[in-house]
């Protein structure tokens, strides 16, 4: 029992250290990262990428959150 | 002793350990200064089993999947910082409260070890790390004076490690739903950093775009709060339903 305590404990602190309180962030990243290697591949410049999605994923889960939230 | 290879590793290690210790003040200020020290020392031995465990072999240790995992959990937990950060300072301001306990910090278990602030830590500490103790090993290796290229490396942590002791209570100061934003955009412009180099890459300036990474983020930041308080005025006229309770939570 404790050790199935310590792997639920161990997988809720995962769960909250890259999800947190919006998921959408943590997938918008994942999309963000494969665009990014998809563009370097393809000989594109693509450090401009990561940076532009880190504004727009803010300024959306913002908005998000501030109209919930008073 | 060979000197060139001395201040060489000193000055390649200096901008790691700047990295490095720039990410142990801010989760110790923010977070939990025992946490903090705990990862940092764990990176710190964890690495000193590396380089005696494998000594030169270090140098071909691949460092881009480690920057991208590492740069890619560090973006997402800035960015939920920064977020909550943004949340916050809206919600209650920059200033201390009078009577208000100083600082708001709902998200650091009470009582308990703070395991984020750790992990934090740990794994900025350790991968910088791992920068160095490279840097060590190709330099000192190719000059034949590994001897001189540890001396430059121990130089550069123990000096910057000296600063960062003299200074980290002014930072303690800062109240932390402020800090918490800004700290937020420090580890998103790290994340943003290592997981595109992790990615292969190649960043305009190398190591200075976080010189402007860092402030893009904090800006961003600055110039939402301005909207986000706009924002709530607006649906607290138009009466949206206040399904979220608080700007806080968990991390």
């Amino acid at each position: 029992m404790i050790v199935v305590r310590w792997i639920r404990a161990f997988v809720d602190f995962w769960i909250d250290f890259i999800v947190g309180d919006d998921w959408t962030v943590p997938v918008t990243v994942l999309v963000a990262l494969l665009a990014t290697w998809g563009l370097d591949r393809a000989g594109v410049p693509a450090w401009w990428l990561l940076p532009a999605t880190v504004v727009g994923v803010t300024a959306v889960g913002l908005r998000r959150a501030a109209r919930t939230t008073r | 002793m060979n000197v060139t290879v001395t201040v060489t590793v000193f000055l390649a290690a200096a901008i790691e350990v700047i990295e490095m210790v720039a990410i142990v003040v801010a989760v110790g200020a923010t977070r939990s200064w025992r946490a903090a020290l705990a990862g940092a020392g764990g990176g710190l031995v964890v690495l000193a089993a590396l380089v005696a465990a494998f000594g030169t072999a270090l140098r071909g240790v691949p460092i881009q999947p480690i920057r991208l995992v590492v740069g890619a959990l560090l973006l997402v937990f800035g960015l939920q910082w920064l977020r909550k950060g943004v949340l916050r300072v809206a919600a209650q301001g920059w200033g201390i409260g009078q009577g208000d306990e100083d600082v708001d910090d709902s998200d650091v278990p009470q009582g308990r070890f703070d395991w984020t602030g750790f992990v934090l830590s740990f794994k900025g500490v350790s991968l910088e790390g791992l920068e160095i103790a490279v840097i060590v090993v190709a330099v000192g290796g190719a000059a034949g004076a590994p001897g001189s290229a540890v001396i430059g490396a121990t130089a550069a942590v123990i000096v910057l490690a000296v600063i960062a002791a003299g200074t980290y209570r002014y930072i303690a100061r800062i109240p932390r739903r402020a800090l918490q934003l800004f700290v937020g955009a420090l580890l998103s412009a790290f994340g943003t950093f290592w997981a595109a180099e992790g990615l292969g890459v190649s960043w305009p300036g190398s190591d200075l775009s976080l010189l402007w990474l860092a402030p893009l983020y904090a800006c961003t930041g600055l110039v939402l709060l301005h909207f986000v308080r706009g924002w709530q005025s607006s649906a607290a006229v138009t009466g949206t339903p206040d399904r979220a309770t608080s700007p806080g939570g968990a991390g």
